[in-house]
């Protein structure tokens, strides 16, 4: 399995630095299950779109005036003035969506396949640390803007700090710079913005190492027994994450050229100002089922700590579920509860982007303590509890069980 | 015995002290690098210049109110009627979430000065609004009575009143 160059060049770079054969092992022979699905594309996705967003990012920035009289109408002449720039700023701004797209339906993978579990507890570790900073990566950078939702945004999301017992006002005027959000906090939130991406190359490359060290999780949730359980990487996966990336590319550029403004919100049009808070503020949508959260709870400290603690229980899931099979496709009353945590999420991101009056407040009490109800309670029931289906011996078993009905079809 | 480091009463080496002596100094020498990163991100002394404002109070109608700035804030200058004034005088301070009598809220009980930013995460509540005729925050719905203190809602305390003094009777001062 060694690499052994025959171009003297590539082989003199290796005898020196053997970064060819570790690029090698990593995208051709990485011996990958031979049964993954479309679902296993999403991590590449994700990949593609941080590079997507470093590039145009660092194009916009080329252009962009961080300073609060300066900002608003630097994006304008971004959008109007610059050659292509509102290709690239649209690119950046649906982006940024695209990226939580793929993010969340790759977390929804782990879920479902039970890819959380051990050995790969630390690989899971990991992907919550990228999302966290894709969190903070994507806030500060809605605030560069400086519209009315960049500001009462970076206001709001700020001001949540504020509710950490005695230090919480000193640490929020730290943040900000000022006694509010201003062009101290402006400027800081670009050079955070910019930085951010970067930290994020270097987790998703500990991300990678991670996955490569176990190799990937597949649909049986089954360990490779076998070399008839494997399939190289390339070309195989690297036609297939293609393939994927064509037909994601369709879906982006459908939301770049013909409804670049949908997933924003018109008052982002309207420049800052201090004194006049927009009737509805709603963040972007990726947050909403936290924010759902954070207003479900009619106290200041308690919806803060519940907001965050959405996500701190992620990381402890693979000591949470109980369950020694990983895949959901073996366990049948884990697979009905996945499907309801996926419509709990929905309907959170619903209610987040309602006022918080009436029945959403009801509903959204109802989806929070579900969220906090599956992850904390039935998880580790289900686990104990649960008869799983009886499992192949092997993936390659698993594969070859499924054979006669696709020979059918071909024979047809 | 042939050791380089004496041994000493109690088993502690010589070594052993200069390992915590660097390794102290070390971490001293740390926290003080560090401290220039993190202060700086605290107000510059331009923005702690900026710290009074003054306000001409002639001209504010009664039962009208104006919004200035100060320290980069929305202030709400309140020129309260005498139903306002009465509704806030009149209430029953067990009720309050954060129970604070009217008296304690104000100079002079006309004019009602605090910050508009609500308490909860920092929106900018909206005059004549909500269940108690003063404010209310289109952000996550808590309501201010007429003496901006919090009745209803997630929002933890009242409107804060900031530092003022009148110049004379129709000029103040905040700050």
């Amino acid at each position: 399995m060694s690499f052994e160059p025959k171009n003297p060049a590539v082989k003199w770079l290796e005898d020196r630095l053997p970064i060819t054969g570790m690029l090698h092992h990593a995208l051709y022979e990485y011996p990958t299950p031979k049964n993954l699905s479309y679902w296993w594309t999403f991590g590449s996705l994700a990949g593609v779109m941080l590079v997507v967003q470093i590039v145009t990012g660092i194009v916009l920035a080329m252009h962009y005036t961080p300073h609060v009289d300066l900002a608003f109408t630097s994006v304008e002449h971004i959008m109007r003035d610059v050659n292509y720039g509102w290709l690239i700023r649209y690119m950046h701004a649906n982006g940024a969506s695209m990226f939580f797209i793929v993010v969340y339906l790759h977390i929804f993978r782990g879920l479902y396949y039970g890819s959380y579990k051990a050995p790969r507890e630390l690989l899971w570790w990991l992907g919550l640390v990228i999302f966290l900073l894709m969190m903070a990566t994507a806030f500060m950078g809605y605030v560069l803007p400086w519209g009315q939702m960049s500001f009462w945004g970076a206001t709001v999301i700020t001001n949540l700090f504020s509710a950490i017992p005695v230090v919480g006002d000193s640490i929020v005027t730290w943040l900000w710079g000022g006694f509010a959000v201003d062009n101290p906090t402006l400027n800081r939130f670009f050079s955070l913005h910019y930085l951010l991406p970067f930290v994020i190359v270097g987790i998703v490359i500990l991300h990678i190492w991670a996955l490569h060290t176990n190799g990937s999780n597949n649909p049986t949730g089954l360990d490779l027994k076998s070399k008839q359980d494997s399939i190289p990487f390339h070309p195989y996966y690297t036609v297939k994450d293609l393939y994927g990336l064509a037909i994601f590319l369709i879906f982006f550029s459908a939301f770049l050229f013909f409804a670049p403004n949908y997933l924003g919100h018109p008052d982002n049009y309207i420049p800052a100002n201090p004194l006049v808070t927009p009737a509805h503020i709603v963040p972007e949508w990726y947050f909403l089922p936290f924010y759902a959260i954070l207003r479900a709870v009619p106290d200041k400290l308690g919806g803060v700590m519940l907001m965050f603690g959405a996500i701190a229980v992620l990381f402890a899931l693979p000591w949470l579920d109980k369950s020694r099979i990983r895949s959901a496709r073996f366990r049948p009353i884990y697979k009905q509860l996945f499907w309801v945590f996926v419509a709990d999420c929905i309907l959170l991101t619903y209610i987040g982007g309602k006022p918080p009056e009436g029945a959403f407040i009801i509903w959204g009490r109802i989806a929070t303590i579900y969220y906090f109800v599956h992850i904390l309670i039935l998880l580790p029931l289900v686990g104990l509890f649960e008869k799983p289906k009886p499992l192949p011996a092997s993936i390659s078993e698993d594969v070859l069980s499924k054979k006669p009905a696709s020979e059918e079809a071909a024979n047809a | 015995m042939t050791t380089t480091t004496p041994e000493e009463e109690n088993g502690v080496k010589r070594r052993d002290f200069l390992y915590i002596a660097a390794g102290g100094l070390g971490a001293v020498g740390t926290a003080a690098a560090i401290w220039p990163f993190i202060s700086q991100m605290n107000p510059s002394a331009d923005v702690l210049a900026l710290s009074t404002t003054e306000v001409d109070l002639d001209g504010i109608e009664t039962g009208s109110e104006v919004t200035v700035v100060w320290q980069g804030k929305p202030v709400f200058v309140r020129h309260r009627t005498e139903e306002d004034i009465e509704r806030a005088e009149d209430v029953d301070l067990a009720d309050l979430p954060d129970p604070q009598p009217d008296s304690e809220r104000v100079i002079n009980p006309e004019w009602l000065i605090m910050v508009g930013i609500c308490t909860h995460l920092g929106c900018v509540p909206l005059k004549g609004q909500g269940d108690f005729g003063g404010w209310f925050c289109p952000c996550h719905g808590s309501h201010y009575d007429t003496s901006g203190r919090i009745r209803k809602g997630p929002a933890p305390a009242n409107l804060v009143i900031p530092p003022y003094e009148f110049l004379n009777d129709s000029n103040i001062k905040i700050g």
